[in-house]
């Protein structure tokens, strides 16, 4: 685009790709190009349309309007094979891999080889040599400095190899340009760091890598450039080494907004246990590995402080809350105890599953959980009149928009229904506060509102029980930080010994 | 108002197909329909025969309606429905002395207990084993065919007749029918389906039970996370659901024919999911859903001796066009989809 740049055409240019899903205009017009050798980071919220435009750039969706420059070339795919063939490759967010396969299985999984005296045979006869892949495989490994066992099950290897089995697919395919979305979301703070020395050392051989991601920290830390996108435009382009973390932040919401929420650092009283749980144990159900269920847990949480659970994603946190919700469940508890001595509010994992009635109304969507609370319940008939006016009040007080009752939960953003289920379950004033990834997936706006109401309630006298992957969220907020790995606690930590570098190795299974 | 407009839309579309069809059998279509609308609501007769067959299909359209709105798919009011009516015709049998204002109340209990209880089966199945309420359900239409007509032909024979049916109740169950039908078979039991689909929804959406049973129905894990019993909640529903099927035995055995036939349902039970899902299970709107099959199923009835090209199984076709139309309710939201 810079007719002076002595530079050579970008790796890809973007031109005025629009993308329509029904009434919805997912991407509109969007632009900007993408510089050999460089990590791109391209950022923005839920919904902004991140998603949608890479999956034009890998093939998955065609465009409607606009086209897309590979290397100075304009390209159109009909499947994601063609971008393969183009050069393009892109790890998911939830990897494309078969369990019980080895690694190499998978590499070669799709194009697999056979030796060239097998030629005569059909193609799906001929048998797979694998000395030629693993020749090729060898010397990538060594060139980039990875170090994969090929023969291994990748179910066996933890997460960020499982990653790096992908980026390696991606490379014996000869991808020039990869795609990673969320890279980060599965990953200990640790493998984060080594994923990006990867990723700098695949940059500095010239491959060219873009990011999908919402965390600035990584923007900040790990691009080179970087592009914001809103509401299905681009909302600017930045040199990183430019920019600071607040005008990112700025251009994602399009408004000023602070990024630290600031939980209170000074010890604070606490009062009686309000979550008792002794010696917890689930085993796993015969046949399935044991890595993922939980150890002997014990733990309590007492009124007035925030307790959280840190971890990185599937090392036992979601057994640990249906525990909690249904402790005399034999499928969700096989040994210990779990006491409740307060009334329970809670903010579900995922709110669609288990908060929400998506195509029921919102006063019925605030009665859920409520329904046999006395100012709603009548002789075995719900109070309709007191739910409305509750609701209106309610979606008053915490900002759910639109402000129609009659709007079906399904209809709310992310943000919003979040919001709703805060109202409904703060609206009891419980005594103990369960919240599960209480920000996955909400816009940042309503991420400050969310912290700064579960401190409310802190302050309020609830004991609160925080579930997150977010390390930053756990530290910021938390006044215990309780670290789980594969269904045991890890560690322990008091706010006086937050250490980022101690927890991202407990949560990664490093004493 | 688009919403309420698309049901009738496809039943005018299912009928206007049907009738194409009997155009090709060689038949005036105008001819057809003039005879299907004189059949159905020609006469007080013809009116009344319209509303004894509705009638039936009010109680198993609420079955459906309510099983469906605890997200379980009830095949099983055919089933219900006949063990609800043999259980009614057996109180009149086994107790046959028991004077009028009592007796049908009884029978009516017993009608409601049987199809509750057969109801309930596959409820506790779903909640406790987990297995399919549509297998289920279905298998225990079978096992119901099979267990009435063994008590018909053995137990309970009607030794003066050669059909199939058992004795007659005592005299105090028989329910007086209305006289303004000239004789059709019009009870107090289409009074009481009216009022069981009102009962209905004041239960369903003004009360907690009722919101327990439609959270469980639109979301089962919220409404475990929300504190219901989900699995009680299941199997209450099928009860209700099959006590509902089972009061079609009210109109059948204690306000027309007495006593319990063989084959006297022509399949209430499987147009009731035809009523439920044209009225997307609304009460009120199977109360019309019921009307309108009721009034096919009686003006059908008529084209095979009023015509000369349509025989009973093109008069099925018809009918059969017309549910077809009104379950194809993907191809609306396909057809808009190609429009825009």
């Amino acid at each position: 685009m810079t007719p002076e740049s002595p530079r050579p055409a970008p790796a890809v240019e973007l031109r005025g790709l629009t993308k329509i899903f029904g009434s919805l205009k997912a991407n509109d017009n969007i632009s900007f190009d993408i510089l050999h050798g460089s990590i791109h980071g391209v950022v923005g919220e839920n919904g902004a349309g991140k998603s949608t435009v890479m999956k034009m750039l890998y093939g998955i969706y065609k465009p409607d309007a606009g086209e897309i420059l590979v290397n100075g070339r304009s390209r159109r795919w009909n499947s994601p094979e063609d971008a393969i063939n183009a050069g393009i490759g892109m790890v998911h967010q939830h990897f494309m891999l078969a369990g019980p396969y080895t690694a190499l299985e998978n590499i070669l999984l799709g194009d697999e080889p056979c030796a060239k005296s097998t030629g005569w045979l059909p193609r799906a006869l001929r048998p797979v040599a694998t000395s030629g892949a693993r020749l090729k495989l060898g010397g990538l490994m060594r060139k980039y400095g990875m170090d994969i066992k090929l023969d291994t099950p990748v179910e066996n290897l933890p997460v960020g190899t499982q990653q790096r089995i992908e980026i390696l697919k991606l490379l014996y395919r000869n991808a020039d340009i990869l795609i990673l979305d969320e890279p980060t979301a599965v990953l200990a703070p640790q493998e984060t760091m080594e994923l990006f020395a990867n990723l700098k050392k695949l940059r500095d051989e010239g491959k060219t890598i873009i990011i999908i991601t919402h965390k600035l920290k990584e923007v900040m830390g790990f691009t080179d450039r970087v592009t914001v996108l809103r509401g299905g435009r681009v909302a600017g382009g930045r040199e990183t080494a430019q920019t600071s973390a607040d005008e990112i932040a700025c251009l994602m919401v399009g408004r000023k907004i602070s990024i630290e929420t600031g939980g209170e650092k000074r010890n604070r009283s606490t009062g009686g246990s309000v979550l008792d749980i002794k010696n917890l144990s689930l085993l796993p159900r015969g046949g399935q590995s044991s890595r993922h269920r939980l150890k002997n847990i014990s733990l309590n949480v007492k009124s007035g402080e925030i307790v959280g659970i840190a971890g990185v994603e599937g090392n036992g946190q979601s057994e640990l809350l249906q525990a909690i919700l249904h402790p005399h469940d034999k499928s969700c508890v096989s040994d210990g105890a779990v006491a409740i001595h307060a009334s329970m509010g809670l903010i579900p994992e995922d709110r669609h599953k288990e908060g929400l009635l998506l195509e029921r109304p919102l006063d019925e969507n605030f009665l859920l959980g409520q329904q046999h609370r006395d100012i709603f319940y009548n002789r075995g008939f719900v109070r309709y009149p007191a739910l409305r006016k509750s609701t209106r009040e309610a979606m008053e007080t915490y900002d759910v928009r639109p402000r129609r009752i009659e709007a079906t939960a399904g209809e709310l953003s992310g943000g919003n229904q979040q919001k709703l289920i805060i109202a409904r379950e703060m609206d009891r004033i419980p005594g103990l506060v369960i919240a599960a990834q209480p920000t996955r997936g909400v816009d940042i706006g309503a991420i400050e509102f969310i912290h700064a109401e579960l401190l409310r309630a802190r302050d309020r006298g609830a004991g609160i029980l925080l579930i997150s992957s977010e390390l930053d969220e756990i530290m910021n907020l938390s006044d215990r930080i309780i670290v789980l790995y594969e269904g045991e606690v890890a560690g322990t930590f008091t706010r006086d010994g937050y250490n980022e570098r101690e927890i991202g190795l407990c949560m990664a299974g490093h004493q | 108002m688009k919403k309420h407009l698309q049901p009738l839309l496809a039943v005018m579309l299912g009928l206007a197909a049907g009738l194409c069809i009997t155009a090709i059998a060689g038949e005036n279509p105008l001819h057809v329909l003039k005879v299907l609308v004189t059949s159905a609501f020609g006469s007080r007769y013809d009116l009344g025969m319209t509303l004894f067959y509705s009638t039936p299909l009010i109680f198993t359209g609420l079955s459906v309606a309510m099983a469906f709105h605890a997200g379980l798919f009830n095949i099983g009011a055919e089933g219900q429905l006949l063990l609800g009516a043999l259980a009614g015709a057996a109180t009149g049998i086994l107790l046959p002395g028991v004077p009028w204002p009592i007796a049908p109340f009884i029978a009516a209990c017993a009608c409601i207990m049987a199809g509750a209880a057969w109801g309930a089966i596959p409820g506790w199945l779903r909640a406790r084993r987990g297995s399919h309420e549509v297998i289920v359900t279905i298998m225990l239409n079978f096992v119901a065919a099979g267990l009435t007509s063994w008590v018909t032909l053995y137990l309970l024979p009607n030794p003066e007749s050669q059909n199939p049916e058992t004795r007659h109740v005592g005299p105090g169950y028989l329910v007086s029918q209305f006289g303004f039908f000239d004789g059709a078979p019009v009870s107090a039991a289409f009074i009481i389906a009216i009022i069981a689909a009102g009962l209905v929804w004041l239960f369903l959406w003004r009360t907690t039970a009722g919101f327990e049973i439609r959270a469980t129905g639109q979301n089962e894990h919220a409404a475990r996370a929300a504190g219901v019993n989900v699995g009680r909640t299941r199997i209450f529903a099928m009860m209700l659901a099959g006590g509902l099927a089972g009061m079609v035995g009210i109109g059948e055995v204690l306000g027309n024919a007495g006593k319990f036939k063989m084959g006297f349902s022509p399949e209430y039970g499987f147009t009731g999911i035809a009523v439920a899902l044209l009225a997307r299970n609304k009460p009120g709107g199977i109360i019309l859903a019921a009307l309108l099959f009721g009034a096919l199923h009686k003006g059908t009835a008529a084209l095979d001796f009023e015509t000369e090209h349509v025989t009973r199984e093109l008069s099925m076709v018809l009918q059969a066009l017309v549910l077809l139309s009104v379950c194809a309710d993907g191809l609306w939201t396909w057809l808009k989809k190609g429009r825009s």
